[in-house]
């Protein structure tokens, strides 16, 4: 509890980036360890280690029931690990955060399903998902300052909704919702972005925008993806972990990946 | 400025406002300065009736915030409510003094009656308004954040938490009924004589009590549209329509819950509070399952999410029973069922949705005239 507070009262907006106590002198800004998920003797991970470095994009793929939702729920704090080790750079423990401690230390997470509010406009989806004091009475008392007004307006024009910014979120199309998420995610300037599926259902045009949105956050952030889309993973990808039965399989480049013997055995079944 | 400014920005309120204005003040001067004999002079009956009423909307509005706008269903707000006016009796309770039926200075007449030596120490304090109103507040509003704390906090949602709120009302009302726990068991509290000094039989008393009420009734409003208007109102309704990513964005779903469960629970009781000095009467039928139905209704009908909607409601559905268990009371439970279900197939949104979708319809058809 006391970690959840100090969190917040340490906001720092000085490098336009959440999350002030973030150590990352040794590189890696995400550290999984060993971490065991079971569901009824189910095991969705199994010892799976797992490394990230600031500033890095980096794609994860496997087939279904690899453990790749399992692990963004362990990283966000949804589900707790049986065993294991999670840590945000050098001194965050995220086992020991609950879901919104984790988002407020800069961690973001795009859905699978696009998740916007649907009630309330385009503006007030970014207003609510911006990076400040989300503590009760703040918020009752929260006006919006002419910066915050000014950063709503940027990502607004660079997920291309500007011109929807007064309609209901309910009302856009499943590819303007998908951007209005990740929009969500950019006011909440996290650190580390965990993005799910971000391409599902979009048209050719829009999944060339979305990796280049995410190919252009990459450096300041650190991008982890989620995709199906082979296509899209080698238009966006450096380094591609694969992940089969809840641990990683191989990592590498694409070339690398799909000439894995392991890998092309786990995919084609044989 | 700021408050002006919500004010100014919100149509509709402005309109209940001023309606408000309107009813309060007409009815207390066609009470207290037309007289008795002019057909236009409102009994005091009457004005008891619309004070009523109007303790009611305030009860409603409290129901909206918790239901219509951050969508937990509470069927026990009617607990919140009679425990305020259970704070209000027992201080109304202790001004009767010596003039009880049985002259005791020291203990109220149940306690005479049960053979009580002294008062028990929950009792004390009461003497004083002042600790009286602390209590209307302080009481409700512990409550509901020990039971929101601990239902919130298990993450109890939906109908689960829906059947608990219930539990809690029955619990409170098997509580209230047994003699020993010393609120009057059964007939509760009543047989009140004054308030701060004044007779609560007079004309003026009465009128000022209606006339608070009304006050009251609008503080409440403008109070509710000050939150459900802040950037708060909107975390509550992302939290109605999606809850965990509400929590994966960074707030603390939970305390928001509970902030906006503690505020509508200390609302409901200052409403409790000055339905009693009206009614003249406060016992534990008030924390019956069925009270806290009823109110969930009148919301339903006005139409939820929209706080004016909740008290045309209560009014309306009050009114209603009020006309009818005088003319047909065996019908009325069968009426408010048939009501209820009625408004869920046929009035999503209750009245004040029916009445945006017509203004839409008429809107439309005067530009097409226009155009034409």
């Amino acid at each position: 509890m006391n970690r959840v507070v100090r969190i917040h009262d340490t906001i720092d907006d000085s490098d336009g980036v959440a999350s002030p106590e973030l150590d990352t002198v040794h590189g890696p800004i995400l550290y999984l360890e060993d971490v065991t998920v079971s569901f009824d003797g189910f095991r969705a991970l199994n010892l799976l280690s797992l490394y990230i470095d600031d500033g890095e994009l980096r794609c994860i793929i496997g087939p279904n029931g690899a453990g790749k939702t399992t692990m963004m729920d362990v990283i966000t704090g949804k589900t707790r690990p049986d065993q294991g080790t999670v840590f945000f750079g050098q001194t965050i423990d995220l086992l020991q955060l609950d879901e919104p401690a984790i988002a407020q230390a800069g961690i973001g997470r795009k859905f699978q399903k696009p998740s916007v509010f649907e009630q309330l406009n385009v503006f007030e989806n970014l207003e609510l998902a911006m990076h400040t004091d989300k503590r009760v009475w703040p918020t009752l008392f929260a006006r919006l300052q002419p910066a915050q007004r000014e950063s709503i307006a940027e990502v607004l024009e660079t997920v291309g909704l500007t011109a929807q910014r007064r309609d209901r979120a309910g009302s856009l199309s499943h590819g303007q919702k998908q951007w209005l998420e990740i929009g969500m995610l950019l006011m909440q300037k996290p650190k580390l972005l965990l993005v799910d599926e971000p391409v599902a259902g979009m048209t050719h045009q829009e999944t060339e925008r979305t990796a280049e949105l995410l190919l252009s956050l990459a450096g300041k952030h650190s991008v982890v993806v989620v995709e199906h889309d082979m296509e899209f993973v080698r238009s966006i990808a450096r380094k591609v972990t694969v992940l089969h039965e809840g641990s990683v399989l191989t990592e590498g480049t694409m070339d690398e990946v799909q000439n894995h013997p392991r890998v092309i055995e786990v995919y084609l079944g044989a | 400025m700021d408050l002006a400014n919500l004010v100014a920005q919100d149509r509709a309120g402005k309109v209940f406002l001023t309606v408000l204005t309107i009813a309060a003040v007409s009815i207390s001067s066609l009470n207290l300065l037309v007289p008795e004999s002019s057909a236009l002079h409102l009994s005091t009956f009457t004005v008891t009736v619309a004070g009523k009423y109007l303790s009611y909307a305030l009860l409603a509005l409290a129901v909206d915030l918790v239901w219509g706008y951050c969508g937990i269903l509470s069927l026990g707000h009617g607990a919140f409510f009679a425990l305020g006016g259970y704070a209000m009796g027992m201080h109304m309770m202790r001004q009767i003094g010596e003039r009880g039926v049985y002259g005791n200075a020291l203990l109220p007449d149940f306690m005479v009656f049960l053979n009580w030596k002294e008062l028990p120490w929950y009792w004390l304090g009461f003497d004083h308004f002042c600790f009286a109103l602390l209590m209307v507040v302080l009481v409700p509003g512990a409550l509901a954040c020990l039971f929101g704390w601990l239902a919130f906090r298990s993450r109890v949602t939906g109908v689960y938490l829906s059947i608990i709120t219930q539990a809690l009302t029955y619990a409170l009302m098997l509580a209230f009924f047994r003699n020993e726990m010393g609120f009057g068991g059964n007939n509760g509290l009543t047989d009140f004589k004054d308030i701060l000094g004044c007779n609560l039989q007079k004309d003026g008393t009465r009128v000022a009590i209606f006339l608070l009420t009304a006050l009251s009734l609008g503080v409440g409003y403008v109070a509710s549209r000050f939150v459900v208007a802040s950037k708060m109102g909107r975390v509550v309704t992302a939290i109605r329509d999606a809850e965990s990513r509400t929590r994966f964005i960074g707030y603390q779903v939970e305390h928001f819950k509970l902030w906006i469960f503690v505020f509508s629970a200390v609302m409901a009781g200052i409403a409790g509070a000055l339905y009693v000095p009206q009614v003249g009467i406060i016992n534990p039928s008030e924390f019956s399952p069925l009270n806290s139905l009823e109110l969930v209704i009148w919301v339903a009908v006005g139409g939820r999410g929209t706080l004016y909607g909740a008290v045309l409601g209560a009014v309306l559905v009050n009114y209603a029973k009020t006309v009818f268990t005088g003319v047909l009371p065996e019908v009325w439970l069968f009426a408010l069922g048939g009501l209820f279900v009625s408004v869920t197939l046929f009035m999503p949104d209750g009245l004040v949705g029916l009445a945006q979708k017509w203004f839409r319809v008429w809107g439309l058809n005067l530009k097409q005239r226009s155009n034409a």
